[in-house]
């Protein structure tokens, strides 16, 4: 199941905010065909761990290499062109333009080269969005809106999906939804996924592999069913949890 | 609704003691707002002594007129209101019971009549009833004529909603001719005719188009970028000084002019992107109104260059493509061409073509460039710029492209304007310009050229309007200038809109990505059997 190539590699990376030191020295890696996932309390780092990936805030020691190049200093968009995607903490829909616009939008860097068929497979993926083609991003249910993130991620047929607390604020049954595509998008087209959550029985579930952060550093890592087993992890993320 | 309870106290009040209430308050606000403004007056006497005019008379009149207004309101208007449904789509401003109870057929002829019949006594009205009551009547005409037009909307608006953007180019296209051959009619000459359409073409029409031009090109920058630009006038100053100063020194001609001095805006409009790259919101806003000052102050200040405030005259006219010019003492003067008579008309006439092209060209960019990538990339970074970067946009040249793309419209605009005037000065781009133009395209609905298009009509249509209203003087003595209060106007309907319509007279947006998409959705669901 587990493929032998490395496609992200984050060596002790050390972020700040101002003065802050918010991760210090985070090992990381993801491997081709994995669902990794990262768990921890609020405010470990996990989120500022995902937006070090794409370069803002930039990391200020360490380095991140994606397929065998060094991206730790490159600008954002050039981040993005390498094919990463990333479904951002909050979604970030585009809110006045339509979920049309938002996945054409997605397709930015193909210039919608691939767009018809692309199109098509994120609604065979999420057919809600299919019934709300024409509506505002702004309107959709905040599912809805996730699903809609996270189409307009795969827009840009990304090698890595980043999706960042994809269960924030969903009913179960909708997390269960979410959590059963990127299952589907992993088993059938080998999808590389690295997500943040809090949802640490979900996710650990969902992942080959995952770690745990704690106040900005990486505390323990194992398979998904190795944390789930763990007392430590259980005694800290499962039990009187949300699951 | 029979019973309201109010807020205040926990009794039901009917709606007549409601009313009764908030009219006392309203007096009681109005009296307290006017008692210094209107209650007392300052003036002089001769021996330059303070004299203080009391008015309680009128001070009285405003505040029982306040009162009354807002009992008439509470009691009957609201109720009223609560009953119609407001929503009416058709006539989009009146509730359809009350529109067709407002336009009605007998009425319309009576206007009709009344209108034409004013109009065409109109030289002999004064020596007929005397100067004053002629002045009211040449006042219910122009009533008249507004509720004609407005019956003639009411009438045909499925139609006009329909065909809206067609029939605005083609009214605009017709309007000079039509206004030379109403007023030819009307005094049965044609070269009258050609004088008295230099005012409706020149301070209606021209005017008017190129704040709609203006507007429009900001319009890329706020309406679709999202970038709060307060200082878009230094790029009209950047056009119309490039012309100024080409065309007075070199002698160049309009048409090279002209795109060289929207490049020449474009590239001050990448000059000013640069440094204000990474700020959004406010701080963008203080900064490029920092900008815009700058520009008049050099403007003013580097004499040798600029002349200073005394501005530069002389500015060449704008040629007939080079095959006609509209100077009287050259030889291929175009009424010497044609074997016309001389009159001032043509030049403006063909100003207005030139202008009218050249807001068609904006709209036309803006529309196109909606739809390429690059315009998708303007509005989705106004959403959302973190979203933007993480898709592999490059805001970067996102930005500078909104920029220069603006600035260009706004350095054509500003060449126009200089041609036009044949005069420029640094009094025109003052910051009250960008206020007026950046209202405009908020009054309008943010990135709707419709929207943008009838708000520059009102506002600067509506400004002009109030240089025709002399009757006025009649009522408030020969000192009034009705055009002083254009300010008190402009802020008047922004308050106005803002309550009525917060986003804008077009406050939705239009999709790009709609008909391919739409046609297979609609396929799908047939097949789903849904439609």
């Amino acid at each position: 199941m587990m493929a032998a190539t490395t496609l992200l590699d984050i060596k002790g990376v050390q972020t700040y905010y101002g003065n802050i030191r918010a991760l210090n020295g985070v090992d990381v890696t993801v491997k081709q065909g994995e669902i990794v996932a990262l768990i921890g309390a609020n405010g470990a780092g996990k989120s500022t761990l995902m937006m070090t990936i794409f370069g803002a805030p930039r990391a200020r020691a360490g380095t991140i290499t994606f397929a065998g190049t060094d991206i730790t200093q490159m600008p954002t968009h050039e981040i993005a062109r390498m094919r990463i995607a990333q479904s951002p903490e909050g979604r970030r829909i585009f809110p006045r333009m339509t979920v049309m616009e938002n996945l054409q939008m997605g397709a930015s860097l193909d210039n919608l080269k691939h767009y018809d068929e692309d199109v098509e497979k994120v609604f065979t993926l999420f057919p809600r969005l299919k019934e709300r083609i024409a509506q505002r991003g702004g309107t959709l249910s905040g599912g809805e809106q996730q699903m809609l993130s996270i189409g307009r991620a795969l827009m840009a047929r990304p090698k890595l999906l980043l999706l960042d607390e994809p269960s924030l604020g969903l009913a179960p049954l909708i997390v269960k939804q979410i959590f059963d595509a990127i299952r589907e998008l992993n088993r059938t087209q080998g999808l590389t996924v690295f997500l943040v959550e809090q949802n640490a029985f979900g996710a650990l579930k969902l992942a080959t592999r995952g770690y745990v952060m704690v106040n900005g550093n990486v505390t323990m890592s194992g398979t998904g069913k190795e944390l789930l087993a763990n007392p430590e992890v259980r005694a800290a993320y499962l039990e009187g949890g949300h699951h | 609704m029979a019973v309201t309870v109010s807020p205040e106290r926990d009794t039901v009040a009917t709606p007549m003691q409601r009313a009764l209430r908030e009219a006392l308050y309203a007096g009681a606000i109005s009296f307290g707002l006017f008692v210094l403004f209107i209650g007392l007056k300052t003036g002089q006497n001769i021996s330059n002594e303070l004299v203080l005019t009391t008015r309680w008379g009128l001070l009285a009149a405003v505040v029982i007129a306040t009162a009354v207004g807002r009992f008439l309101y509470v009691a009957y208007g609201q109720p009223f209101l609560a009953n119609q449904k407001i929503t009416d789509v058709a006539t989009g401003l009146l509730p359809a019971s009350v529109a067709s109870r407002f336009f009605q057929l007998p009425a319309f002829i009576v206007a009709i009549i009344a209108a034409v019949l004013l109009f065409v006594f109109n030289s002999s009205l004064a020596g007929w009833v005397g100067a004053e009551p002629a002045g009211y009547l040449q006042f219910l005409r122009a009533l008249a004529v507004i509720y004609v037009l407005a019956c003639v909307i009411y009438y045909f608006r499925a139609f006009i909603h329909a065909n809206f953007t067609k029939l605005g180019i083609a009214a605009l296209m017709l309007y000079p001719i039509l206004v030379v051959a109403v007023l030819s009619l009307s005094a049965w000459s044609i070269a009258s005719g050609l004088q008295g359409s230099l005012k409706w073409v020149d301070n209606f029409g021209i005017q008017i188009l190129i704040y709609v031009m203006l507007a429009w090109g900001l319009n890329i920058v706020v309406g679709l970028a999202g970038l709060l630009d307060l200082g878009y006038v230094a790029f009209y100053a950047i056009g119309a000084y490039a012309y100024a100063l080409l065309g007075t020194q070199y002698g160049l001609s309009f048409w090279i002019l002209l795109p060289a001095a929207g490049a020449m805006a474009a590239f001050w409009g990448v000059l000013l992107g640069f440094p204000v790259l990474r700020l959004r919101g406010d701080y963008l806003a203080i900064v490029t109104l920092a900008f815009g000052e700058i520009i008049r102050l050099v403007l003013i200040n580097w004499r040798e260059v600029t002349n200073g405030s005394a501005g530069i005259s002389g500015i060449p006219k704008v040629s007939f493509f080079g095959l006609m010019s509209f100077n009287v003492s050259d030889p291929n003067y175009i009424a010497k061409v044609l074997g016309i008579a001389q009159s001032g008309a043509y030049y403006k006439i063909f100003l207005y073509y030139l202008i009218l092209g050249l807001c068609l060209l904006t709209a036309f960019v803006t529309i196109r460039l909606r739809r390429l990538p690059v315009g998708r990339a303007w509005e989705a970074l106004r959403e959302d710029e973190i979203a933007c970067r993480s898709l592999g946009i490059n805001t970067t040249t996102t930005k500078l492209t909104a920029f220069a793309t603006g600035a260009m419209f706004g350095g054509f605009a500003g060449s126009f304007f200089a041609a036009r005037q044949g005069f420029v000065s640094p009094e025109s781009f003052v910051f009250l310009e960008s206020a007026i133009i950046l209202a405009i395209v908020v009054l309008g609905g943010m990135g709707s050229l419709v929207g943008i298009a009838v708000a520059a009509m009102v506002m600067i249509g509506g400004t002009e309007a109030l240089r025709e209203l002399d009757f006025l003087k009649q009522i408030f003595g020969p000192d009034f200038t009705p055009e002083l209060y254009r300010m008190l106007l402009f802020g008047m309907a922004m308050v106005i809109v803002m309550l009525w319509k917060p986003r804008g007279f077009v406050g939705s947006r239009e999709p790009t990505a709609f008909l391919k998409v739409r046609r297979a959705v609609s396929g799908s669901f047939t097949k789903e059997g849904h439609g």
